[in-house]
């Protein structure tokens, strides 16, 4: 049976050169090749970056390493719009949707999960440092062998039937969230020939204006994987691909317990008209 | 109104990968309303790629005001009581790249504003998301006097309007890339 993971679902199309797309199968392309194509285009953006041009924030759309993305990306640059009405504000989560034993996902089944327990913990905030409080945080990631509770992940590693990988929480009053999980695994995906994904925690936010809706990926500290990873290098500055790295905190690690981590979220500038009332800590 | 004295570079979007399927779809999640609601129509269109192939693995979430205008600060939308309007939605496309939300025509915030529903798109393939409108097709005036639309070529400027179905409904369709490829938008402070 052809293993029916991840990025095979349809893909039928990869970039051979700049320009045309044939079919093929991108399974086909090697490790070297992939990451020479992430190096030129991380060389090219050094050299705009030392001849002036802004640093790079976030990723490029348009990123040919990232097989998928090829048909996937606006060739169109996106058209700036001054936010108006409905843009300025964000939908309302509460208690009536979100329960505070969801934050942890070692406890959703009869069992333990097996793995490396661990806590996550850190702060969303705005463009301009302020927390954005009791806002929706959804997370979902692979267990410990790298194995996602999805049907269309059927890679030869188990599933734990304790451990479904999905958690959400409410912002608190300073912007914190904390989830207690399992340490993810890197996990096996169809890019290109022997294409592993460093490990990940997926993490989907909410601000105070609908504009800051942002879905990301965390990592852990030091993975080997990072420099191969076309996902994790479509952010072509190592500043900004930094900012997506977990720290390991040893004071949010707890005693005979589970390890700790930290990680701050910022999410774009808020551009609602900010009261004193709202903007006191 | 207070300075922001603090300026912080934003995190990085990556993209929504293909194993959301646990995490984010919900129980009446495009059910911004109930069908039996007075006044509920259907949102639907296609999501395509490049080649014009539509998406299986996209999702999709609209935010808007209710039919008078109002912006909802209700919550409640991630579990429904068929009776609270919150104003949020979200739904995955099903195989065939096909979306449906249940909800009513946004009304104008504002007189003689255009109302529009704001939509934000995730995708395997896709690295970030991506914000759009949907804009209600009658209100030709305020549609004509708004400020987006009219800074947009009139063949661009069209991806943004929804279809009115005979039945009511409105019709939306979301091009990726290639022709008539919707309009996708930046926002200041990103």
């Amino acid at each position: 049976m052809t293993a029916n993971t991840d990025e095979t679902f349809d893909e039928s199309h990869v970039i051979e050169n700049d320009s045309a797309v044939i079919d093929s199968d991108a399974a086909a392309d090697s490790q070297d090749f992939i990451t020479n194509q992430i190096n030129k285009i991380h060389d090219e953006y050094q050299q705009r970056k030392a001849e002036g041009k802004p640093e790079e924030t976030q990723p490029r759309i348009d990123f040919a390493p990232y097989r998928s993305s090829v048909l996937r990306h606006p060739t169109k640059d996106l058209h700036h719009a001054d936010p108006e009405t409905i843009e300025l504000w964000s939908p309302a989560f509460g208690h009536r949707d979100v329960h505070a034993l969801e934050a942890d996902l070692t406890i959703q089944h009869n069992g333990e999960p097996l793995g490396e327990r661990i806590v996550v913990r850190g702060k969303v905030l705005d463009g301009a440092g302020r927390p954005v409080r009791n806002q929706l945080v959804e997370i979902w990631q692979a267990n410990a062998a790298g194995r996602y509770i999805h049907k269309r992940d059927q890679h030869p590693a188990p599933i734990d039937p304790n451990f479904t990988g999905v958690g959400r929480c409410l912002t608190g009053d300073d912007g914190s969230y904390e989830f207690t999980t399992i340490k993810p695994a890197p996990y096996p995906w169809k890019n290109h020939h022997n294409a592993w994904r460093p490990a990940h925690i997926h993490f989907s936010l909410f601000g105070t204006d609908f504009t800051q809706r942002m879905i990301t990926q965390m990592y852990f500290p030091g993975d080997p994987l990072f420099s191969l990873d076309p996902i994790y290098q479509s952010i072509t500055d190592q500043k900004a691909r930094d900012r997506l790295v977990a720290t390991y905190d040893h004071n949010v690690t707890s005693h005979e317990w589970a390890t700790g981590y930290t990680w701050d979220i910022v999410l774009s500038g808020s551009n609602r008209t900010w009261m004193e009332d709202e903007d006191a800590e | 109104m207070t300075q922001n004295s603090t300026k912080l570079v934003a995190t990085p979007g990556q993209t929504i990968g293909p194993f959301y399927g646990y995490a984010l779809p919900y129980e009446k999640d495009s059910q911004l309303v109930h069908r039996a609601h007075a006044g509920s129509i259907r949102l639907h269109g296609v999501v395509y790629d490049g080649q014009g192939t539509p998406i299986p693995d996209a999702l999709l979430e609209i935010w808007q005001a209710d039919e008078t205008g109002v912006i909802s600060r209700e919550t409640g939308s991630l579990v429904r009581d068929d009776h609270t309007f919150t104003g949020f939605g979200r739904v995955a496309v099903d195989n065939e790249g096909h979306y449906t939300f249940t909800t009513v025509n946004p009304g104008a915030t504002q007189e003689g504003k255009a109302p529009f529903i704001s939509l934000v798109v995730f995708a395997r393939g896709l690295l970030n998301k991506l914000h759009t409108r949907i804009y209600l097709p009658e209100d030709t005036d305020a549609l004509a006097k708004d400020p987006l639309l009219s800074s947009l070529p009139e063949e661009r400027r069209k991806t943004l309007i929804a279809t009115r179905e005979a039945n009511g409904d409105l019709y939306f369709d979301i091009r990726l890339q290639g022709e008539n490829e919707t309009v996708f938008l930046s926002y200041p402070g990103a």
